[in-house]
């Protein structure tokens, strides 16, 4: 099986609106190739959370919609498809904020993410354990209800819910936000490791973009909806006038060591 | 002093009434954040159809198993008209579907199986017996045990199944639970067919008392200060609010009836409610609002 090279994800020239008038995306185009980490940039209102749910299909739930252009996965539109029906395709995605079951304790927080698969019991149990062995500061806490933990350590449950759907693609929506750089720094190597040791696929919106270069092959900046900038992680990099135009210099401390 | 304590367990045990009632709101509140106005109409819908398969000469298991069919697809068609067009609208759009809803349930009730007053005998003596001095009757405690049966079997399908694990998830957060892939219509046919279960449960008992008819669907009235006291999101909220009202209601009734010179019981726990609005609004067990989109 080809790992590397082969497309998964292309949009192709998406728009899509909020209510009846506000437009959020104004022609986005883009590809995911199959293993690798791709990072998409921008501030605040540029369109990242909102291309990320065109793609995962969550869109309607803010009362947004897709109105231009398409979104294929493998070859195939998955336009307007259920969300669950997209979750079922291999694409599962992190809200921003984390969003755990708040009220549900941390082992029935993972094992939600796996009963669209319909595991038997012990498989579920030992796909939970799996989740344990790449994040292991959740398993003493696994009785624990999400609500009460702290921010990091809801981000890794997000992410860990999110594994046990065992996805091909996961749409990571700012892993970063609100966490110490230690923290962010442990999991953003989980995400490198995920995707070196089982293959899955990322597609991480950050605005801190200095970190996310660090570890992605290759970014898209998003401005107003469109792409405006895009290329290699390194050469994006590397570019200085690019980064200081986009994000200041204020990202400059947050470089892993 | 016996008097007293009579007052209070004939009021505790109109209480559990009212919280079984109560319990199939707080069904659907939990998984959709909407207030179902329509759960007086199934619990008259679903009394109306057993009762009158009843009077066809049915065995009452078999009554049972066909209300619950009817009550399913009831469900599925509610989920199918009603719940998906409006997805992703606010819970006031959705509330007042319901209201609407609850006519049509009503209406097609009637027009289908009639308006006539019909006597349901579930065969569990209503007389009142003495124990220990107590006036309590077997469909007392009938009912005491139901209601109980009812709370452990809800918190054993909520506690322990994945079904139950996926409607907390729904509604604990409906966004991150469509994230990895729970499909909310097939919740919510679920939880509408759970909450048409309890309706049947408490129209039952209710229906047994006091006649099947179209005044078992204003049961809601009775359900509303004990889901405002309770907590709307509770279930052992919704039956602490009931033995809250039922007891207050019946001592209300003998203290305070006289010096007004009538009955107090049809209002007294709106009083109650109203001061529980003003002290606790979330009600004594439940959650922080959620705010749901």
């Amino acid at each position: 099986m080809s790992q590397h090279g082969t497309d998964v994800l292309t949009l192709d020239n998406v728009e899509s609106v909020y209510g009846e008038s506000v437009l959020a995306l104004q022609g986005v185009s883009l590809t995911v190739p199959r293993g690798s980490i791709v990072a998409l940039l921008g501030a605040n209102g540029a369109g990242k959370s909102t291309t990320l749910k065109a793609i995962s299909n969550l869109l309607g739930v803010s009362r947004g919609r897709v109105i231009r252009g398409d979104i294929s996965w493998a070859g195939k539109s998955i336009l307007g498809l259920d969300p669950a029906r997209v979750v079922r395709q291999g694409i599962v995605q992190v809200l921003e904020g984390r969003h755990c079951f708040a009220h549900l304790t941390v082992e029935e927080n993972l094992a939600s993410g796996g009963f669209l698969r319909r595991p038997g019991r012990r498989e579920l149990r030992r796909d939970a354990d799996r989740i344990y062995d790449w994040f292991p500061r959740l398993k003493q806490k696994r009785h624990t209800r999400a609500g009460l933990l702290s921010g990091g350590e809801q981000q890794m449950v997000a992410i860990g819910r999110a594994l046990m759907a065992k996805p091909i693609l996961m749409l990571l929506d700012e892993p970063s936000m609100g966490l110490a750089p230690m923290i962010v720094e442990e999991i953003f190597d989980i995400i490198q490791q995920l995707n070196r040791d089982e293959g899955v696929t990322f597609l991480l919106a950050e605005q801190n973009a200095n970190l996310v270069l660090h570890y992605a092959d290759h970014g898209f900046v998003l401005e107003n909806g469109r792409v405006v900038t895009s290329g290699a992680a390194e050469t994006l990099r590397q570019s200085q006038d690019f980064m200081a135009y986009y994000f200041g210099d204020g990202g400059q401390a947050a470089i892993p060591a | 002093m016996l008097f007293l304590v009579n007052i209070i367990v004939a009021g505790l045990l109109a209480g559990l009434m009212y919280a079984l009632v109560a319990i199939g709101f707080v069904l659907i509140y939990k998984a959709s954040g909407v207030f179902n106005f329509a759960q007086g109409a199934m619990v008259l819908l679903s009394a109306l159809t057993f009762v009158t398969l009843n009077e066809h000469g049915l065995p009452f298991w078999l009554c049972f198993i066909i209300t619950v069919g009817v009550l399913i697809v009831a469900s599925v068609l509610i989920e199918f008209l009603v719940l998906r067009p409006l997805v992703n609208r606010s819970p006031d759009t959705l509330f007042m579907a319901t209201l609407g809803l609850s006519f049509v349930i009503e209406g097609l009730a009637q027009l289908v199986l009639g308006t006539d007053v019909h006597q349901l005998d579930l065969g569990i003596p209503d007389v009142p017996l003495k124990l220990y001095g107590l006036q309590v009757s077997d469909f007392d405690l009938f009912t005491a045990a139901v209601s109980i049966l009812l709370v452990a079997v809800l918190a054993l399908l909520f506690g322990k199944t994945r079904v139950g694990i996926s409607l907390r998830a729904v509604a604990d957060n409906t966004l991150a639970a469509q994230s990895i892939g729970i499909r909310l219509p097939h919740i919510w046919r679920i939880v509408w067919s759970v909450a048409g279960v309890v309706a049947l449960i408490a129209g039952l008992l209710w229906g047994n008392r006091q006649g099947v008819q179209f005044s078992l669907s204003l049961v809601v009235l009775k359900a509303m200060p004990v889901l405002i006291i309770g907590g709307f999101s509770s279930i052992p909220g919704a039956i602490v609010g009931g033995l809250i009202v039922g007891a207050t209601e019946n001592l209300a009734d003998i203290y305070i009836g006289p010096l007004v010179h009538g009955a107090v019981s049809d209002w007294f726990a709106y009083i109650l409610a109203t001061a529980f609005l003003l002290i606790r609004p979330n009600g004594l067990f439940g959650e922080k609002p959620i705010q749901r989109v």
